[in-house]
């Protein structure tokens, strides 16, 4: 069990990589606790499982360091980093048993047959695998596959980390939200370093008590699923994270008022104001979701009249696709509110309305 | 250095700390990832000494090759090369071998494709049999064949001709071929070709123009084998010519007289056999990784 | 695979079957043909019944060259299968190295058969070959004319320079079919170099070996040209194999009726150990997967 600091990390896969493009990871600094439940979450080819296997030593990295407790473990190979990894794809060796392959990680280190076939049963009564302890890997399904591969990740009760990559891809969608039932069980239970890659936003807030998004090689945001949701750190959060993705608008500040194209935006708060003026960039964006609009069918104070051009009933709540001024807008009305039919009136409550420049956010003094 | 992997996280450090110890002895250990490399360059140099030695003797004069030992040729001569391109006698055995490797490769192909895609889609009365006795083919020893086949050929008017080489080496080239093939038919989808029917396209055209283009390194490395079994065989090519359509195999027996042998240029029609046989490896070298495996892996 | 029961795809086959039925089934008539047969000229014979066959059966000759070749055939398999396995798991797997290289293995096996024999003979003999030369020059006595042993050893050397390739290739081809992601595993777990073999890259080369195997087999079996070449099949009959054997038989001695006798015994032979061994891998495999599902 270990705290597994990455330092000043980069990689690429180019000899002599040039451009920020040419890292698959970007310098970056990040802290994963020991006995966390961490998810990776990102799209295909950020860099994610790039960044596993560097953790667990398959990849060397261009620079930076790896620490596992203080320690620099960058020259360790795997095999002597005591880490578990789990492939996206199952892994077994086909022509052993489920038994020896379970049994395979511990007997490599000269462990007792004893211990062994007691953390076999153990293991394989976790991931419901008993019936099956005598047949040869070869013929298994791929489901029971995947679970094997999974068990001779958990089958080493002094890991100093388990780190899975999207391991349930291949899994049957009844069963996966079984097995992360039980990946979350056994992290109780053993309390070991969990850290969890994936591309489903939700397999990654039910799993993990942080997540880190990750985005072109670097993570741009690490916390809570609330905090992602609530305050996204980075534009990128916005629209990976919940469904639809946030609304970004782009704001421009001239004499003494905000504007969104031609469309003034009606504001009290002086300190968001302030800190447009201030910034020199002229990439600066307002977002908010779409859950925290407010719509009204009849025009309210400081509301501002927007164009309905779709409305999706998706059951329990519709979802607007609007239009104010030459920006498109989601928001979101609960089943039961009244639904505007051509126009709709919208305000953005300040506490939900986040600064973001240059994609990043900026949080305004007065909150 | 130690081999023990660590079990607990304690262990890890330990190792960690270790480590920086033992990069320092790094030099140590160099011997160690050199060693396959070593290895591999002893066998190399084990598949390359023979032939540079033919390359050096085909270089040297004869009077050269008998009268002193030497590593390089001393004065380098182009006289057996020049010989063997300027009489055609010679030089007519390779266009000969060439000649006869090449029709068969032709007919080998064409008519193990169908067989092949046969074997590999259809269940049909013989089916097994049939296979068995084709691969029994291949296990015949040329040898075996010697004597009826110069009959055969005698009789049907075929004796010294390129056609009566490429077809008795069609004995143990199509049953390879179909073998081959068969394997990397089996490895393509079944849908396919009910896709393919599905879209109204009829089975020539769906044979020629998506199915071949599917299992194109298979038809490369298939011919790499009909190249390579053809070329090198000598018994049935010599038997069944005389001197219309003498391979360069059986032209090279003429350097050993009763008075010794030639050997300068028995060293240099040597080389300029191993010459085609280059130009096809360099030819397929991307496929053969792959297509050793004869799509059974 | 499931296929589709299709009567007609004898269509597809035909051309091909008739063309290896011209090429096979015709020589191999005549041969049954004449093994039972005297021949004295083209219009003289007799019906011999299996005298033929008891004659090659009891001649101490022919058993002594299907011994020799039984353990020629043996030696070299026994060579060359580790050597091309070791060979296979040293080569470089991308890169330019990894062109070269495989272009440098695959050499010995498009140089025509007798050249073969001319390059090891040019190579050993003792007045102008690099090796020839250079043992003797250690002070070992080597002549491949006179001694037995030294005949032997340099033809099992030439069949491995020749033909290990062969293996060494389809185990390179098989080991390149195993995905990254099993060595990154066994690297997790821990596995020793040897575990790695033996749980991934085994099992991986299992079907290529036997299909190695088997050709290996096959052609060290039925090997003509390159002793023929190299030793001429001494010295003494040291190194006659079975092709020469009969190719003497028939051709040089006219022998019609015994050396067909012969044939058909000898491709029977090769046939039964290919058929024994590949029943015997089979059953095998099958054991192995499906013995306890």
């Amino acid at each position: 069990m270990a705290e597994i600091m990455l330092k000043s990390l980069a990689h690429s896969y180019l000899e002599s990589p040039r451009h920020a493009e040419d890292f698959a990871i970007r310098e970056m600094t990040h802290v994963w606790q020991q006995g966390g439940a961490y998810a990776l979450l990102g799209p295909s080819g950020c860099g994610k499982s790039t960044l596993l296997n560097i953790i667990s030593g398959l990849l060397v990295p261009t620079s930076g360091e790896v620490h596992f407790d203080g320690n620099v473990v960058n020259p360790l190979p795997p095999e002597e980093r005591n880490i578990a990894q789990v492939f996206q794809f199952p892994v077994v060796y086909d022509t052993m048993t489920v038994y020896d392959n379970l049994a395979f990680p511990l007997r490599n280190v000269e462990t007792s047959e004893t211990k062994v076939s007691e953390r076999v049963e153990e293991v394989a009564d976790v991931l419901d695998l008993t019936s099956l302890l005598k047949r040869k890997a070869k013929n298994l399904t791929a489901d029971e596959k995947q679970k094997v591969s999974m068990g001779r990740g958990l089958v080493r009760d002094d890991v100093s980390a388990i780190l899975f990559d999207e391991p349930l891809t291949v899994i049957d969608p009844h069963l996966k939200w079984k097995l992360r039932r039980k990946l979350k069980e056994i992290h109780q239970r053993f309390n070991i370093t969990m850290i969890y890659v994936t591309h489903d936003q939700l397999e990654a807030s039910t799993f993990a008590d942080k997540i880190a998004v990750m985005y072109e090689g670097q993570v741009v945001q690490f916390g809570s699923p609330r905090e992602l949701f609530e305050r996204p750190g980075h534009t990128f959060v916005g629209y990976f994270i919940g469904s639809p993705g946030m609304n970004f608008m782009r704001v421009r500040a001239s004499d003494g008022h905000l504007y969104s194209g031609d469309v003034l935006l009606p504001i009290t708060s002086s300190s968001l104001y302030e800190n447009v003026t201030r910034c020199t960039s002229d990439n600066i964006q307002l977002g908010i979701r779409p859950e925290f609009i407010e719509v009204h069918d009849t025009p309210v104070e400081r509301a501002l009249e927007s164009e309905v051009i779709q409305v999706q009933d998706l059951g329990t709540y519709s979802i607007l696709s609007l239009r104010l001024g030459n920006v498109a807008l989601k928001a979101r009305v609960e089943e039961g509110e009244p639904l505007p039919a051509d126009k709709a009136y919208i305000h953005f409550p300040e506490a939900w309305t986040g600064l973001y420049v240059d994609e990043y956010r900026v949080e305004s003094g007065d909150e | 250095m130690t081999n023990a992997k660590p079990t607990t996280p304690e262990a890890v450090n330990q190792q960690a700390a270790k480590e920086a110890a033992r990069r320092r002895r790094r030099s140590r250990t160099a011997l160690r990832r050199w060693r396959p490399k070593l290895l591999l360059g002893a066998y190399l140099l084990f598949v390359l000494l023979p032939i540079y030695w033919l390359l050096n003797m085909s270089f040297q004069s004869n009077s050269e090759i008998l009268g002193q030992f030497s590593f390089v040729p001393q004065d380098i001569t182009l006289e057996h090369y020049m010989k063997i391109f300027t009489d055609s006698s010679w030089y007519m055995g390779y266009v000969n071998s060439l000649i006869y490797v090449l029709i068969n490769m032709l007919i080998s192909i064409l008519v193990a494709l169908p067989a092949a895609y046969a074997f590999s889609r259809f269940q049909f009365i013989g089916d097994k049999h049939l296979f068995f006795w084709l691969l029994t083919n291949l296990m015949a020893p040329p040898a075996v064949f010697l004597l009826p086949y110069f009959q055969l050929y005698y009789t049907v008017g075929l004796f010294d001709t390129h056609v009566a080489v490429a077809l008795a080496h069609c004995l143990f080239n199509i049953p390879l071929a179909v073998w081959i093939l068969e394997g990397f038919m089996s490895s393509v989808p079944k849908e396919i070709d009910e896709t393919a029917f599905i879209d109204g396209y009829s089975f020539p055209r769906f044979f020629v123009k998506i199915f071949i283009p599917m299992i194109r390194s298979g038809i490369g490395v298939t011919l790499f084998f009909l190249f390579m079994f053809s070329w090198v065989e000598l018994l049935l090519a010599r038997t069944l010519t005389s001197t219309g359509a003498q391979p360069i195999a059986s032209v090279m027996t003429r350097t050993s007289t009763a008075s010794g042998v030639d050997w300068g240029t028995l060293a240099a029609a040597g080389v300029l056999t191993i010459l085609p046989g280059i130009f096809v490896v360099y030819f397929v070298r991307n496929h053969i990784a792959k297509g050793f495996a004869l799509g059974r892996t | 695979m499931n296929k589709i029961r299709n009567n007609r795809a004898w269509l597809l086959i035909l051309p091909m079957l008739l063309l290896v039925a011209f090429s096979a089934i015709i020589p191999l008539m005549t041969v049954v043909n004449y093994s039972v047969q005297d021949v004295f000229d083209a219009h003289t014979r007799f019906f011999t019944g299996t005298e033929w066959f008891e004659a090659t059966l009891n001649d101490r000759d022919l058993q002594a060259a299907l011994l020799r070749q039984f353990a020629f055939s043996f030696t070299v398999l026994a060579i060359e299968v580790p050597l091309g396995i070791g060979i296979a798991l040293l080569m470089p797997k991308r890169g330019w190295q990894a062109s070269a290289v495989l272009v440098l293995v695959t050499l010995p096996l498009l140089i025509p058969w007798n050249v073969v024999g001319s390059i090891w003979q040019i190579f050993t003999r003792g007045d102008i070959g690099l090796m020839g030369v250079g043992l003797r020059g250690m002070g070992y006595g080597y002549s491949i004319t006179s001694s037995a042993v030294d005949a032997w050893a340099t033809i099992v050397l030439m069949d491995v320079w020749h033909w290990t390739p062969l293996i060494a290739l389809l185990c390179y081809s098989g080991l390149r079919a195993i995905p990254e992601a099993y060595y990154q595993a066994a690297r997790i777990d821990r596995a020793s170099k040897w575990s790695v073999f033996r749980y991934i890259q085994l099992p991986k080369l299992t079907n290529v070996l036997v299909i190695g195997i088997l050709l290996r087999f096959m052609h060290s079996f039925m090997i003509y040209a390159e002793p023929f070449v190299l030793t001429g099949g001494g010295p003494g009959s040291s190194t006659t194999f079975l092709s020469q054997s009969l190719t003497t038989m028939a051709i040089a001695q006219q022998d019609l009726g015994p050396s067909a006798a012969f044939s058909l015994i000898y491709f029977l032979i090769i046939l039964l150990v290919c058929w024994v061994f590949y029943t015997a891998i089979m059953n095998m495999q099958k054991e192995k997967y499906h013995g306890e599902s």
